[in-house]
């Protein structure tokens, strides 16, 4: 009894200061595996049989209203690609050339209840498809966290509403400099050392700013929902919710990106895994598993 | 002698698969905070039911499995499985002879020490403090270990393991 203490103490310890126990951890999150993929199954059937069951109306409409998206969404990627070439040639008039290449492979959420007190979720992609720890992680609206635990099958992602989260954004109207850290309530965070006469509006848009280098910049964070001065508070309280379907979202692309603060010898390299990242979108092949 | 003593373990691997199962389906969030707390309850029952097999160290593993499936630091939930089992080997003779609910209430302490330790530990690595909600569990522990009790021990009874 006594040792089983100590030995689970010195496991705390070891964990939390050292992060030592990477190993062992990711041994038994294998072990543990099938039986998360067996809670994730009634979600998984139920999703099915909703698809089954799907009237053939139903389905025409939504054939329909997808086809709708699909063209506004290619003609915005028109301008999209115009603006790029546009930006590069800009660039190099200042000569600050660079690339961000980008790579990004979709995974699913598994179904699976965490420790209620944390913000957490598990992905079906693991560290055999390339996930690594610190990877951005979005779904088709914005950032939804990071990944925080890899092992070979699975991977576990802090989402940014985990009061743990902090993560370096910009407000994408006048470029002010913030950091946005979670509260552990779903739909809210929570903006830092924001001075009193800064310009901060309800309703605006924040978009990461690439400060930490963790993140890809300009993806949207969050949406402004409420400015408020406190007396005796030498700075504004602002509070603001996520843009991304924090917890409705089944699918999220894990990104590989290369940062324009990356130094310059890792840039050659990491451009050589973007550009093999595009060439891998060609043969990418219907199933969509890599884009 | 032995197979019995091997269909016994088999058993008390299963029900702690199954409690470890249920821990992590995916509830709705209201119904979250008043999930008991499975894994406990299932060692805690196996503690008093066979003191000389499952002990300790059992409560130990089971711990850190815990640990890894519901994204915790290791040794978070071992810490306090390994102290509520050594406490049920402990004192078996005398919770046996209680009655249904007198052993209602002793399990629900023992819940609630588990939730404790966690707690501390959480406390002690300066994470955040959950809500009062946190408690929810041990009392739908405590009303559902009767159920409990009666349906593992005709498991076990069925098994030959007891």
């Amino acid at each position: 009894m006594i040792l089983a203490v100590l030995v689970a103490l010195g496991l705390i310890v070891a964990d939390h200061r050292h992060h030592h126990l990477g190993t062992l951890r990711a041994t038994l999150a294998v072990m543990v595996y099938p039986l998360q993929v067996l809670a994730d199954l009634p979600v998984r059937l139920a999703r099915n049989a909703q698809g089954r069951l799907a009237d053939e109306r139903m389905l025409r409409d939504q054939n329909e209203a997808l086809r709708r998206e699909n063209l506004v969404l290619n003609a915005r990627l028109q301008q999209l690609h115009a603006l790029e070439s546009e930006n590069m040639r800009l660039r190099d008039l200042l000569g600050s050339s660079f690339r961000i290449g980008e790579r990004v492979l979709i995974a699913e959420i598994l179904a699976v209840d965490l420790d209620p007190g944390r913000r957490q979720v598990v992905l079906n992609k693991g560290s055999s498809s390339g996930v690594f720890v610190g990877q951005p992680v979005l779904d088709a609206n914005a950032v939804m966290g990071q990944v925080v635990r890899t092992n070979p099958v699975s991977s576990t992602v802090l989402l940014i509403t985990d009061s743990e989260h902090a993560l370096p954004v910009e407000v994408n109207r006048n470029g002010l400099r913030s950091i946005a850290r979670g509260t552990g309530v779903a739909q809210d965070l929570e903006l830092l050392h924001i001075p009193k006469n800064a310009d901060v509006r309800v309703g605006d848009l924040l978009v990461t700013s690439g400060m930490g280098g963790r993140f890809p910049r300009g993806y949207p964070v969050a949406r402004v929902t409420g400015v408020r001065h406190d007396p005796d508070d030498p700075f504004t309280v602002v509070t603001a919710e996520p843009t991304a379907r924090l917890d409705r979202s089944r699918e999220v692309l894990l990104v590989w990106t290369l940062s324009p603060e990356s130094p310059g010898g890792a840039s050659g390299e990491a451009l050589g895994d973007a550009s093999a990242g595009a060439g891998a979108s060609g043969s990418g092949g219907p199933d969509g598993e890599e884009r | 002698m032995s197979e019995i003593l091997a269909r016994g373990t088999w058993l008390v691997l299963l029900t702690l698969v199954t409690a470890l199962f249920l821990t992590i389906l995916p509830l709705p969030p209201m119904a979250e905070d008043l999930r008991p707390q499975w894994v406990a309850m299932t060692l805690i029952f196996w503690a008093l039911a066979l003191p000389e097999r499952v002990g300790v160290f059992w409560a130990f593993g089971v711990g850190l499995v815990l640990d890894v499936a519901t994204g915790t630091l290791l040794g978070h939930h071992a810490l306090g499985l390994s102290v509520v089992a050594y406490v049920a080997v402990e004192l078996h003779p005398r919770v046996r002879i209680f009655s249904l609910w007198q052993q209602a209430l002793f399990v629900w302490i023992l819940l609630i020490l588990e939730r404790l330790l966690a707690l501390w530990v959480l406390g002690a690595t300066g994470q955040p403090m959950p809500s009062l909600t946190y408690w929810g569990a041990t009392f739908a522990g405590l009303l559902l270990w009767p159920w409990l009790q009666v349906v593992l021990r005709d498991l076990a009874r069925r098994a030959g393991a007891v």
